[in-house]
């Protein structure tokens, strides 16, 4: 006999039936009661619903991912997404906590919410296993929001969660507690007095965003976490067990497909998740009308270029050579305004003057035709190489180290040095520096990208308004530099030829 | 020719007839991400360096190979003195072969620079076949795959995943360009070499204590860097954001070229950069201050005032220093201080005089590690015992216990050790007495003179010899503990099995 794990649910615990009919009986399923208003998720859904309420269901779930996601993309704060998110919440998505009815967990209106969040989630878990990058948006956008509802449940019902969930947490004695003060106080951010916190000694590897942040106290290999940091370990907690699930579910997917009712509502969905994020679609950053060379991108990029892109090639031309990430981030977006393989390579080839043809051919010329999907895998040659990186990507992606010069100057660079390259590139309006100082100090990047957008092309912008050729969402914040290239080559363009009739 | 190549491997061509077939051909099928790991080229390996000579023994040296090291001479250094067993007891962790080795990706680069990535070997037997086969001018080892890697094209894609590798750091004198003054690029000399010295030791240091990891191999990456490998158990089969987490722990110095002041940390301070400060604060002192005199020239005495808060101190000091050029970096260090005390300025806070100038030493000191080789579980890194390529030293262990000591120039060549061997041979000829000690374990690996007894190892004539005994013992130690942890494993296994039993 194999002994059963103790901590594994038996997910469709099954009526007892004689193990010989076993085989061929309708199984019934225990049905869930809804004790906590959170759900981490581990048992899935076994009651019946209709096809109509699968995708209704499916869909009010995704309209708030994807506004959690686009709040996150824009880079609102915590407070503002609060804001932003509760109303859509409460619209699509409710969910009460079993203070809110007199007949707490066992009012109906309360497990109906309950059961709607518990399908959703698994419908959507189906919709998005697919892919990695899909399965890697979805942990992050499920992740964001069980953060928000977590946060926001009160405290009693926080705790009886917890305990539900069974973490094995030691507490750390008061003898060891005084013996360490000192290190714990000072591993701690804002934290004064020592008897203020309980402390939890857990594996170190429990909680990776404290050790990242280096804000808890290491020592062999135990972390000592602060009771308040429990969050950070829930949210671990419940991104591990997310991702585990997801890939097992990737696995199971090719058998859904024989279910014709199902696939396309699931791939549908999928697709749509697609609209709140800049995805980059082939094409996008092309603009038609003057081919695009090697030797016009340096006027190109005086006059059109994001301030990353400028911040590469002023750096490119300054040294007659990138590092790696540089490389790779400026190809592709040259690739992205629609530079040909061809003419890249030679653009390449001309900014490193120092190299010999040999060298290039042999260090660099690879790693461009593999951008441009020429050479790889299958995978690789198929997608036509990598896609254009976004300003997500690119300020997400690792700081640069010493000597590179990848990334994005309003996040990477020091701001002394920031306002001297804008200036440099021609930005010397007060009020437009004033407000990237002020929108950097608050790590808003994007609008302070947007802002020196919109400084730099006051006119145009204000022309198109007026004659109404462009609508608001044709001037929505830019969150793709090959989004910035674009509009402000037509942009410019606009300005120069009159419209044509 | 004295220490002319045995012909063929003849010894073990008969015994393994089921050898894998080898790809010959260049690995074209490569991620974007792996391919660069490597290859940046601004740390590239080959430049030739100036203080090594490469005196090729023969008459007639062959057409130069891009590596400086002769393919000859390399093949018989993999002949007669790679550790093949050890290496492949260290990466099996045990004796009888296991996945561990087994479904380990090596990375061969070739005499033509051709790489060939995904090879795998069943043995070590086969392994140093293989090796001695291609005869690659140096070659790299990756992680443990779910399956063998050289299946990988039967497999539908994704489903050949890492699930195992040492935690590995490097450290490389490269990124200390804009704070040392002795050398630049690819040379070194004793006195940058104290910077991997440094990092060596707060590294070490933090990885033991804070981490408890216990197998850490520090090796001599060959030329100007050195490379650690984290062999517990719990540190191998980390996943790439835990491996995220520990690398951003250790990480302080940050940002590129144009980000201002590199360190940026909050106080209080955490016990770990107290702890590294404490080691780092006469290393600061005797390096950087006494023998770089990194604040010497004006540019860098400019670049100081920059990282310092107050700028009416600042104004005082660019003063009284322009007013005496060669002023020593020891003296200018010191004038902060006084010209502080002297309380000239009034908008001057102590307290944040003192945090500057704590994140000063630790920009000067701290260990500037190349964090993404420690991010990602597929990350390639060059084995030890490998020949550099273009100083023909081999990559040899460093004790962190006694780091202070090692010194990278002093590290035997293969030149200097294929001679050792020629002239022990000419003194000890075969067959007399001391020549003969008895058996150990990991003979017959290496060519040696097989007739009478147990002879000496070719290593064992060598300077090589210390090196290969420490790494010796840091196997030993690795595989006791993989062994009580497997009994362990085996004692809870067996309590479960005997559970049914009770009836």
């Amino acid at each position: 006999m194999i002994r059963q794990d103790a901590h594994r649910i038996d997910p469709k615990r099954r009526a007892v039936i004689d193990p010989k009919k076993r085989q061929f009986a309708t199984p019934t399923y225990k049905q869930q009661d809804y004790a906590h208003r959170l759900n981490i998720y581990e048992i899935p859904p076994t009651a019946e619903i209709t096809l109509e309420q699968f995708e209704q269901w499916a869909i009010d779930r995704l309209k708030i991912l994807a506004e959690i996601e686009a709040c996150s993309y824009r880079n609102k704060s915590p407070a503002e997404t609060a804001t932003y998110i509760t109303p859509l919440l409460q619209k699509f998505l409710p969910l009460s906590s079993n203070t809110s009815s007199p007949s707490g967990a066992a009012d109906p209106r309360l497990r109906n919410e309950r059961q709607k969040d518990h399908y959703s989630h698994f419908i959507l878990r189906l919709a998005f296993s697919a892919t990695e990058d899909l399965r890697r948006r979805f942990t992050r956008a499920e992740t964001m929001l069980f953060k928000f509802r977590f946060q926001q449940d009160d405290s009693r019902e926080k705790r009886a969660f917890i305990d539900s969930l069974n973490l094995d947490w030691e507490a750390v004695g008061d003898f060891e507690k005084t013996e360490i003060a000192e290190s714990l106080l000072s591993s701690t951010p804002g934290l004064r007095r020592l008897d203020d916190e309980t402390w939890y000694k857990v594996d170190w590897d429990k909680v990776p965003e404290l050790v990242e942040r280096r804000s808890v106290f290491l020592k062999k290999g135990k972390a000592y976490v602060p009771g308040r940091e429990q969050l950070s370990m829930i949210m671990a907690e419940f991104t591990a067990r997310l991702e585990r699930a997801l890939e097992l579910t990737s696995r199971a997917l090719p058998r859904l497909d024989e279910d014709d009712r199902l696939t396309p509502i699931l791939n549908h969905l999928s697709k749509n998740f697609g609209s709140a994020e800049s995805v980059y679609s082939e094409g996008e950053g092309y603009v038609d009308g003057s081919p695009i060379t090697a030797s016009s991108i340096d006027q190109l990029a005086q006059q059109h270029f994001p301030l990353c892109m400028k911040s590469l090639h002023v750096n490119l031309r300054k040294n007659n050579h990138l590092k790696h990430f540089g490389r790779l981030q400026y190809t592709l977006f040259l690739k992205g305004i629609g530079l040909s393989l061809e003419e890249c390579i030679l653009f390449w080839r001309q900014g490193f003057k120092g190299k010999t043809d040999d060298e290039f051919n042999s260090q660099y010329k690879y790693n461009i035709r593999h951008a441009y999907g020429e050479v790889g895998g299958d995978v690789n040659r198929r997608g036509k190489g990598y896609t254009p990186y976004s300003c997500q990507k690119i300020l997400g992606d690792s700081n640069p180290g010493i000597g590179q010069t990848h990334g994005c100057p309003y996040r990477h660079y020091s701001v002394d040095n920031l306002v001297g390259f804008l200036q440099a590139t021609g930005v010397n309006d007060k009020e437009v520096l004033r407000g990237v100082r002020e929108d950097v100090g608050k790590m808003r990047y994007h609008i302070a990208c947007n802002r020196v957008f919109e400084a730099t092309h006051k006119n145009e912008i204000k022309k198109v308004k007026e004659d109404g050729s462009w609508s608001q969402t044709d001037l929505d914040t830019i969150v793709h530099p090959n989004t910035y290239f674009k509009r402000s080559f037509l942009l410019k363009q606009m300005a120069k030829a009159p419209k044509e009739a | 020719m004295p220490h002319s190549i045995t012909s063929g491997s003849a010894q073990n061509d008969d015994d393994m007839p089921d050898a894998p077939p080898v790809e010959t051909s260049t690995e074209t099928n490569v991620r974007l991400e792996d391919m660069f790991n490597d290859d940046d080229d601004d740390d590239e390996e080959f430049p030739a360096s100036g203080d090594v000579k490469m005196e090729s023994p023969k008459e007639e040296p062959p057409a130069p190979t891009p590596s400086g090291v002769d393919p000859d001479i390399m093949l018989a250094f993999y002949q007669r003195l790679f550790p093949f067993r050890y290496l492949f007891q260290w990466l099996n962790h045990g004796i009888v072969p296991t996945k561990d080795f087994g479904n380990r990706e090596f990375a061969l680069t070739l005499q033509n620079d051709a790489y060939l990535r995904y090879q795998s070997y069943p043995t070590a037997d086969l392994f140093r076949k293989d090796i001695l086969r291609m005869n690659p001018s140096r070659f790299e080892i990756g992680p443990v795959y779910s399956t063998n890697p050289r299946d990988r094209k039967t497999l539908r894609g994704g489903q050949m995943k890492p699930v195992s590798k040492e935690l590995v750091f490097d450290i490389d004198l490269t990124d200390y360009d804009d704070i040392r003054t002795c050398c630049v690029k690819a040379n070194i000399c004793a006195k940058c070499w104290s910077f991997v010295t440094m990092s060596i030791k707060v590294i070490d240091t933090a990885l033991r204590e804070d981490f408890g990891f216990e197998h850490i191999l520090w090796v001599y990456s060959g030329r100007r860097g050195a490379h650690a490998w984290v062999c517990d158990p719990r540190a191998r089969n980390l996943p790439d954001d835990r491996r995220r987490a520990i690398a951003g722990y250790l990480e302080i110095v940050r940002g590129g070229s144009q980000s201002g002041k590199k360190v940026n940390i909050k106080r209080p301070l955490h016990p770990h950069i107290v702890r590294s400060l404490e080691l780092l604060k006469n290393d600061f002192a005797r390096t950087t201050l006494g023998d770089q005199d990194t604040f010497e020239t004006a540019e860098q005495a400019e670049r100081l005032l920059s990282l310092l808060p107050d700028k009416t101190l600042n104004e005082s000091l660019r003063r009284k220093w322009e007013s005496s050029p060669d002023r020593a970096s020891t003296s200018k260090w010191a004038d902060i201080d006084s010209l502080a005390k002297t309380g000239k300025s009034s908008t001057l806070n102590p307290a944040t005089l003192r945090d500057a100038k704590q994140d000063i030493v630790l920009e000067y000191t701290y260990p500037r590690l190349d964090a993404e080789v420690s991010k990602k579980m597929i990350h390639l890194l060059k084995s030890p015992f490998v020949i550099h390529p273009g100083t023909g030293r081999i990559c040899v262990p460093i004790d962190p216990r006694n780091a202070e000591n090692f010194d990278p120039l002093s590290v035997p060549t293969v030149m200097n050790l294929l001679a050792e061997i020629d002239e022990y041979d000419a003194k000890h000829p075969p067959g007399t007495a001391e020549a003969d000690i008895p058996d150990v374990e990991g003979s017959a690996m290496n060519g040696s003179d097989m007739k009478g007894g147990r002879k000496l190892q070719d290593y064992e004539k060598t300077s090589l010899k210390p090196y290969i005994d420490f790494f010796r013992s840091f196997i030993a130690g690795l595989l006791k503990e993989e062994r009580n942890g497997k009994r362990e494993r085996d004692d809870t296994a067996s309590a479960v099995k005997a559970d049914p039993m009770e009836f």
